[in-house]
């Protein structure tokens, strides 16, 4: 099959688990990005998917090939790395070339490459500049050009937008995508920036304390996330407690929501409810009574901080759409049953 | 990097330091005064010798106190400029940086060469002290050295934090900055200390004839007379010197005394 | 703390013990050779104040020419064996647990600081018949007697590049540990095999220092004295025993301390020429 398998990666340092049995599918010209916290074990995935580091077990797949023994240097692929790592000593034209000439291309094949990378990266006729002249933004499209002199099967990108500013930063996110999408590059990307993962990837994978919670597409990890981490980690959410009884009726904080389906034998747990779903209105019956504790009116969006049964929930509306409510009202708080999602536990 | 053909380079390269240190520590436990290698029978006497027989305890002793002195004086010397340079802006002062960095630099010759035509023109030459001087300013680099890392590692924003607090320029020197400069100020000693003890030309040239420091008797010995004793003293400096390194390694941070920038794991 | 300039006098205080000392005792003596190598020998004592050049018009014979050629040759010799040897290790050194680091640290230190003597004596006694390594390749059947291995233009080059090896090591080592680790491992992503990626990417990147470090190397081996004295012939003597010989025994300051200012124009020559080519080089 075409793309990336990683079967069951393990990779321990000392006594350290970084990187915790890990399965995952890769399609051919799909875009991944790895999210998750610092330390959370998706650098260590991705230097294994480059063959820097070695698992201590499981195996790596490319295209139907087990490429675990693999070295780096055979595995015909292109990277990124956080630094950069544009070599100091070469000019621009050169760190492109880089890859050609240790393959033993000849010199018009070079140039004639290189110069269809700058094209493509918007550099054209940079080649002969040193590449401590070019602006952080540039030093950033070179290595993805120098990245992708070779047409790799796999392009990989270790957090290579954190050096940059915020501006600069979602404009490279679009344009990289663009480039991907062009090129149909099987691409992955590690980067602690959730929004950076939603702009550009098919596949957001989130992960934690070395092992992957989630896999999906972007909306569906926002809307449907998997578990509490999943859920606090992409955008913020409420995090409410309820209990169900045998008929299958779900209470959320003592209240009844009418409708919202609980897994079969589940009789308490955790329910995600994302801040611009929750709905205030006049306390009444079927709604969670509550107390408005803080309001931060945003200009454009308006948090309200209410407390119900001694937790704490924010709701977020456009200030159109929310009756003025005063810190001290009570209030009411109404949950819509399939904006609740059902966490694992 | 292939791990196995890592060893073996590692492997050869520890062979080739090592392998004059263990001839000469086979040649040292000999049971006769001969200097055989494979060693004949087994002795520790050779090493008894060095603090037996007066003329090598004397060398000993000798070159001991040269040491310690002339160490405590680089550091003396070092600390007060490598102080100035740290804490004021004066481009031209550099230029004592330069010359104390100088000495170390020059083939040692020129530096001997240098001080017994001072020593000789003021007439002091043979002195004990003019070697203690002497040797202080040839290894003031290290100290100097040492203590320039030490200082450019101190956050400067730990001074203004003191002075607020009250703290005048010399309150801040002995509360906050000596005691943070205090593991360079001992490593600098130690590397001038260790390289004293084994220093020759300059020793030779400056008190070679009135004062025998371990290494000058070792050399005349090489000359004159070989005999055991030589071996078990090298023995001797090369543990001197393991042992010191080993401290100053245990209490301080060698890879970022020896400029590593940050220390890595 | 901002740096600021010195504004009363006392803020010179702490500069004037350290700048006396190095003024009296190493400005004062170096200038003072310069002016003993322009004296006339005085055969009854040291020597007589006089300003000649006969002491520098003396080694312009093919008799220092030769030493001096020797003592150069020598240094850049073993400035290139220990480049050379010690390049690829400091490399590896410097991406090896810290442990490993600090244990290798403490012994190039341990050997940094032997005295030329002992290291002399041990390469002697190493290269003797009686004690000699030879003696080891007899006792496994590899040679039919021992022989003695110097004095020779071996000994004395094997002896010197074991002295000025941890010096090597521990000058690279600051470079190679700064240097960015992701640099050889892009390279790898990029295909060049660890080897490929040393010398395509470590070298060429470490050009300065490289040649930074011949230097250093070049100038510390210059001062070798006993070496080549202890494991030589006299036609391996250097430039520094001829102006230790001159000094100490033929008692003829004004010609060892012409010699002594000879070679440190030489050697500022040489670092002022080897700088300028690097600049040029690097500018082309």
């Amino acid at each position: 099959m075409s793309g990336l398998t990683l079967e069951n990666v393990t990779k321990q340092f000392g006594s350290f688990t970084a990187v915790n049995n890990v399965r995952l599918t890769v399609p051919h010209g799909t875009f991944v990005c790895l999210l998750g916290p610092s330390g959370c074990g998706k650098t260590t995935l991705m230097r294994m998917i480059a063959g820097l580091d070695l698992p201590t077990s499981g195996a790596i797949r490319l295209d139907g090939a087990d490429i675990t023994h693999v070295p780096t240097h055979k595995r015909d692929l292109g990277m990124v790395f956080q630094s950069l790592a544009l070599f100091p000593h070469l000019t621009v034209g050169e760190n492109i070339a880089y890859s050609l000439r240790i393959r033993g291309a000849g010199r018009e094949e070079q140039k004639k490459r290189v110069d269809e990378l700058l094209a493509m990266i918007h550099l054209p006729g940079y080649a002969d500049r040193p590449v401590a002249k070019l602006s952080g933004g540039q030093r950033q499209r070179v290595a993805i050009a120098r990245a992708l002199a070779i047409s790799p099967k796999l392009f990989l990108l270790d957090e290579p937008l954190s050096a940059l500013d915020a501006k600069l930063r979602e404009a490279m996110q679009v344009e990289l995508r663009q480039l991907q999408q062009r090129l149909g590059i099987t691409t992955i990307v590690v980067t602690h920036d959730q929004r950076e993962a939603m702009t550009m990837a098919d596949t957001v994978v989130v992960m934690n304390g070395g092992e992957i919670r989630q896999a999906a597409p972007p909306v569906e990890i926002y809307r449907r996330p998997a578990d509490t981490f999943v859920a606090d980690f992409i955008g913020s959410t409420n995090l409410l407690d309820f209990t169900a009884d045998a008929s299958g009726t779900a209470a959320v904080l003592g209240t009844p929501v009418p409708g919202l389906a609980v897994p079969a034998g589940l009789t308490s747990g955790t329910i995600s409810v994302r801040p611009e779903e929750v709905r205030l209105t006049a306390p009444g019956e079927g709604a969670i009574p509550a107390t408005v504790v803080f309001v931060r009116d945003l200009g454009g969006t308006v948090e309200t901080f209410v407390e119900a049964a001694g937790r704490q929930i924010v709701a977020v509306s456009m200030p159109h759409a929310r009756p003025d409510m005063a810190v001290g009202e009570n209030v009411g708080v109404r949950l819509a049953p399939d904006a609740c999602v059902v966490l694992k536990s | 990097m292939n791990t196995a053909l890592q060893r073996l380079y590692f492997a050869l390269f520890g062979l080739f330091l090592s392998l004059p240190l263990i001839v000469v520590a086979g040649v040292s436990v000999n049971e006769k005064q001969n200097l055989a290698f494979p060693p004949q029978g087994f002795s520790l006497s050779w090493y008894g010798e060095i603090f037996a027989n007066p003329e090598w305890r004397s060398a000993l002793v000798a070159s001991v106190v040269l040491a310690a002195l002339s160490a405590a004086l680089a550091v003396v010397i070092a600390l007060p400029l490598a102080w100035f340079l740290w804490r004021r802006e004066a481009r031209w002062a550099n230029i004592f940086q330069l010359l104390g960095i100088a000495p170390f630099t020059l083939p040692p010759v020129i530096t001997a060469l240098g001080l017994l035509t001072f020593w000789a023109t003021t007439g002091f030459y043979g002195q004990p002290a003019t070697a203690v001087v002497s040797h202080a300013i040839f290894f003031v680099t290290l100290p100097l050295v040492t203590l320039s890392l030490g200082f450019s590692a101190i956050d400067r924003s730990l001074v203004e934090a003191a002075a607020t607090m009250g703290a005048d320029d010399r309150t801040v020197f002995r509360t906050v900055v000596l005691p943070l400069i205090l593991p360079y100020l001992v490593s600098g000693y130690a590397f001038a200390f260790v390289l004293s003890l084994n220093e020759y030309i300059v020793a030779y040239m400056t008190v070679g004839f009135t004062m025998e420091t371990l290494p000058i008797k070792i050399f005349n010995a090489l000359r004159y007379g070989y005999t055991p004793t030589m071996a078990s003293v090298t023995i001797l400096f090369v543990a001197i010197a393991a042992i010191v390194f080993s401290l100053v390694a245990r209490f301080g941070d060698l890879p970022k005394l020896l400029g590593a920038m940050s220390t890595r794991d | 703390m901002r740096r600021e300039p010195p504004q009363k006098f006392s803020d010179y205080g702490p500069l004037l013990f350290p700048a006396g000392m190095l003024i009296v005792f190493f400005v004062v003596p170096f200038t003072t050779m310069i002016a003993v190598s322009f004296f006339r020998r005085n055969p009854a004592g040291f020597y007589s104040p006089d300003f000649v050049f006969d002491n520098y018009a003396r080694f312009l014979s093919l008799f220092f020419g030769k030493v001096l050629g020797f003592s150069l040759g020598l240094a850049v010799a073993v400035a290139v064996c220990c480049v050379v040897l010690a390049l690829p290790f400091t490399y590896l050194l410097a991406r090896s647990k810290r442990r490993t680091q600090v244990f290798w640290l403490v012994a190039l230190l341990s050997v940094l600081s032997l005295s030329e003597v002992i290291i002399g004596f041990a390469w002697s006694t190493l290269f003797s018949r009686t004690a000699g390594i030879t003696n080891l390749l007899v006792t496994l059947g590899l040679m039919q007697e021992a022989v003695a291995l110097n004095p020779s233009f071996g000994a004395v080059l094997t002896a010197m590049v074991y002295q000025a090896l941890p010096y090597t090591v521990l000058v690279l080592y600051p470079a190679l540990v700064r240097l960015d680790p992701t640099l050889t491992e892009a390279a790898r992503t990029l295909g060049a095999s660890p080897l490929k990626a040393f010398f395509t990417v470590v070298v060429p990147a470490l050009r300065n220092t490289i040649i930074a470090t011949l230097i250093m190397v070049f100038i510390f081996a210059l001062g070798s004295y006993l070496l080549p004295q202890i494991l030589g012939r006299p036609q391996h003597w250097t430039l520094s025993v001829l102006i230790t010989d001159q000094a100490i025994y033929q008692s003829n300051m004004p010609f060892a301390a012409a010699m002594a200012v000879f070679l440190v124009l030489v050697t500022l020559g040489l670092v002022a020429l080897t700088v300028y080519a690097g600049r040029k080089g690097e500018a082309a």
